[in-house]
């Protein structure tokens, strides 16, 4: 259980007018076992991967990722964003040095960190409805459909899917897909949330809706998230700290705290700190780039 | 200034508009229905005016008419040999159905496997069937070796489409289970089974048609040793005999049973789909 204060709990997302929500995130967050806010969940010691074809995707990254935190990697394409999330969650092994898990982090399945991740694209199963899709990470788990109803239920209400249990991902808009593939990420309560560019491929008032409803959810639930994005503004509207990429090989150049507490609104785009972020963010990218790149 | 955004983005519109444009009257779409009809119908009654205006012998090209007469007279002997020739297809294609798809997934489970065995499989797609089925005919009886030259070239298809459909299921899909620690069977069965579906579906109406022409050609091949009854059997038969009308009736036939099987198949691939795969979605058009 982690320490963060649930101020946030009365606000509304992901549907104004449903009344469930403060219950399913409440119970959301008591699943959401981990260090106590603040304190490291994940380290990178000098971490490298250099792929079978010689390519080396990062170079000794060190990056300590803090309980309870809204942490963006930024960075131009290429420059070892993505690596660096497969490699926390284990779809990647590393070449060299250490990631080293809190140790009120393993609470997953196996002892292992329990992590949510969510891919640019939905990732749905296209012939499974979306309360199956939502109860995989469970299946998986060896939870039976009854058991799991509860939690599925908890999770679509988060997202404000309830109503589309039955609903197949094809009848569903693009941003509702990735409602669904964000409820099926939370379903299990991780401590980590993983999110690869999940809204690149949305248009900019979905995107910009989500990046709220996000930024809500993460305040309810109370878990850590890893966010990667290619967009300076989209960072420095959702995170309280931005790590600057770049490219070859991969490596954090920057690093920007962003204090000012969450979730923000609109407002919030023409605060002083979000602009300086922006800048900060900005120059610290043109700084890195290979001269190469601005031909 | 905040954005306001509907919470629920609405349903897709082009669903709503296809599952709209389904219910509503659509005189191109009874045009599409009915012009192939009306041209066959023009072609058949093209081929029995010139048969009639030129007083063409059956025994050279009969009419339509006397096809359809031929057809109901010798009803019996024609439909017991339609039996045989489906009861051949049939088995040839259950065995295709399983065999292929057994080996598909072994396959999925082992690139070296696939590696050993996939030329064999390869050999047997290329090689002709009309020239396997006499040497099959000196190693096995007639009705083995005839079930098993349907076997081979329905096979093919429900083996290759398979083995593609378990090898494209979506890298991310892969790496969701590998996250939550699926086994390779849960992965199996939960993800690149259904994945293939749409796949082997296909491949399995390739495979249809293609254990009838299998069937047929194997008939064909034993007709001269007077072992088969099938169809086929049937048509060698009626040349020998020079009862021309007879072979364009079992001709016909063998037709009507490929578009019957054909179609059982493409709706055994509809109901199974409709609901998400987007060669089954109605469009509408």
């Amino acid at each position: 259980m982690t320490s963060l204060a649930m101020t946030s709990l009365a606000k509304p997302a992901f549907g104004a007018a449903d009344p469930g929500r403060p219950v399913a995130a409440n119970r959301m967050r008591e699943g959401a076992d981990g260090p106590p806010a603040g304190a490291p969940l994940v380290t990178l010691s000098g971490v490298s991967k250099q792929f079978k074809n010689g390519v080396t995707a990062l170079a000794k990254l060190d990056l300590t990722v803090r309980a309870g935190e809204f942490l963006s990697l930024l960075g131009p394409s290429g420059c070892g964003k993505s690596t660096a999330l497969r490699l926390i969650c284990g779809l990647e092994q590393r070449s060299s040095g250490r990631i080293e898990w809190a140790q009120a982090a393993k609470a997953g399945p196996r002892g292992r960190p329990s992590i949510g991740f969510v891919f640019q694209d939905p990732t749905l199963m296209p012939w499974a409805s979306v309360e199956s899709n939502v109860f995989l990470p469970l299946r998986l788990e060896n939870w039976r459909m009854r058991d799991a109803a509860p939690r599925i239920e908890e999770a679509l209400t988060l997202v404000g899917l309830a109503d589309f249990k039955k609903a197949v991902p094809r009848e569903l808009s693009g941003g509702m897909k990735m409602r669904v593939s964000i409820a099926r990420a939370l379903v299990t309560r991780p401590s980590l949330l993983l999110m690869d560019e999940p809204f690149a491929a949305l248009d900019e008032i979905t995107r910009f809706k989500l990046n709220d409803d996000l930024m809500r959810l993460q305040q309810e639930i109370g878990c850590t998230v890893i966010f990667v994005t290619h967009s300076i503004y989209e960072s420095a509207y959702l995170s309280t700290r931005i790590a600057i990429m770049a490219a070859r090989p991969g490596r954090v150049i920057a690093e920007i705290g962003i204090d000012a507490p969450l979730p923000r609104t609109e407002a919030f785009r023409r605060e002083p700190i979000y602009l300086d972020a922006c800048t900060k963010a900005s120059g610290a990218l043109h700084g890195a780039m290979d001269p190469k790149d601005h031909l | 200034m905040s954005l306001e955004i509907p919470v629920m983005t609405a349903p897709d519109d082009a669903a709503d508009a296809a599952a709209e444009g389904s219910r509503r009257f659509d005189p191109a779409r009874l045009l599409g229905f009915l012009l192939p009809v009306v041209v066959f119908a023009v072609a058949v009654s093209v081929w029995e005016i010139i048969v009639r205006v030129n007083n063409i012998p059956p025994y050279i090209l009969p009419a339509p008419s006397a096809v359809i007469a031929t057809l109901i007279k010798d009803w019996g002997t024609l439909s017991a040999s339609l039996l045989v020739t489906l009861r051949t297809m049939g088995i040839a294609l259950v065995l295709a159905t399983l065999g292929g798809s057994l080996l598909a997934v072994i396959f999925a489970q082992s690139r070296l496997i696939e590696r050993s065995l996939y030329p064999f499989a390869v050999i047997l797609q290329v090689t002709p069937i009309v020239s396997v089925a006499p040497l099959l005919l000196v190693y096995l009886d007639s009705g083995t070796a005839m079930l098993v030259c349907a076997f081979i070239v329905a096979f093919f298809p429900i083996l290759s489409n398979t083995t593609l459909g378990l090898a494209s299921t979506d890298p991310n899909l892969r790496n969701l289970f590998k996250l939550y620690g699926a086994g390779r069977w849960r992965e199996l069965l939960l993800l690149r089974v259904p994945s293939a579906l749409p796949y082997f579906l296909g491949g399995l109406r390739i495979g249809g048609g293609l254990a009838l022409i299998g069937a047929v050609v194997a008939e064909i091949a034993a007709g001269s040793a007077g072992q088969g009854s099938g169809l086929a059997y049937r048509i060698v038969e009626s040349g020998y005999r020079l009862n021309i009308p007879r072979m364009f009736a079992a001709l016909l036939m063998i037709s009507f049973t490929g578009i019957v099987i054909y179609a059982v198949l493409a709706l055994l691939s509809h109901l199974l789909l409709r609901r998400w795969h987007e060669s089954a979605l109605d469009r509408g058009g």
